[in-house]
């Protein structure tokens, strides 16, 4: 599938909490994101694997700026101190 | 030799032509390691496609034709794209077992199968809806190069015309 170079990317699951704690946000915050469902088995998540460094979701693309994570608090924080009011983006 | 059996008749169908442009549609496509929301118009602009309508994963007429597209080894030549109703998690399987190469939109609602008017709901079970076999041959630009679609069931793809289709357009 192509690459996404450009905006920001969530490899998530389906009925993931975590995941869904990065989706609020997403929306508080007005963003735009695509979302990427990823295997339910974790030892088969080789595509997040690539991405992040670890097989664990959710993980986080931003095309903006080049940066990626996993850990949905690390990504909250990230989207709120880039996205929110006073980000620098 | 007389067998007694009967192949259904299937209604005939409005579905693209040799140079109709094919309809879009947006719907996860299911590829090796995720899934995603994906349009038909953006899968046709990296190159030549065939697209596959199917029954769902699993009907050993789907089971069939993606074993014959492998023989075949089509999706070394063209991108190759399914369709049917199953879920990405079947879609998964299926790509794990065979379709090798191939990538396979997830049509769960038959939405598709009506804008492509290639429907069959399915005999015997209520609210089922799915695809009947159909191959269309697309450029670039979603232009229909070769389309085949059954006029009974079962029926299955003419292979060597799929062939000759890839040798004369692509």
């Amino acid at each position: 599938m192509s690459d996404t170079d450009d905006g920001i990317t969530l490899y998530r699951l389906q009925a993931c909490p975590f995941c869904e704690r990065v989706v609020r946000a997403l929306d508080d915050l007005d963003i735009e994101y695509e979302s990427r469902f990823v295997e339910p088995m974790h030892s088969e998540r080789n595509a997040v694997k690539r991405i992040s460094g670890k097989r664990s979701v959710p993980a986080l693309v931003d095309g903006n700026t080049g940066v990626t994570m996993s850990e949905s608090a690390n990504i909250v924080e990230y989207l709120e101190r880039t996205y929110g009011d006073g980000g620098v983006a | 030799m007389d067998l007694d059996f009967e192949v259904t008749d299937l209604p005939e169908s409005d579905h693209p032509e040799p140079g109709d442009v094919a309809p879009d549609f947006i719907r996860p496509l299911v590829g090796p390691e995720y899934w995603e929301d994906a349009a038909l118009s953006e899968v046709v602009a990296e190159g030549p496609t065939l697209l596959v309508f199917h029954p769902m994963d699993g009907a050993f007429p789907t089971t069939y034709i993606w074993n014959a597209f492998d023989d075949h080894g089509f999706a070394e030549e063209v991108q190759v794209v399914g369709v049917s109703v199953s879920t990405p998690y079947a879609h998964r399987d299926l790509l794990e077992e065979r379709a090798a190469g191939a990538r396979l939109f997830s049509d769960l609602d038959a939405g598709v199968a009506a804008a492509y008017d290639v429907g069959n709901d399915l005999d015997g079970m209520e609210g089922v809806t799915e695809h009947r076999p159909a191959v269309f041959l697309l450029d670039a630009d979603r232009a229909v190069q070769y389309a085949w679609v059954a006029d009974e069931w079962p029926a299955f793809p003419d292979y060597e015309a799929i062939a000759a289709a890839i040798d004369e357009h692509v």
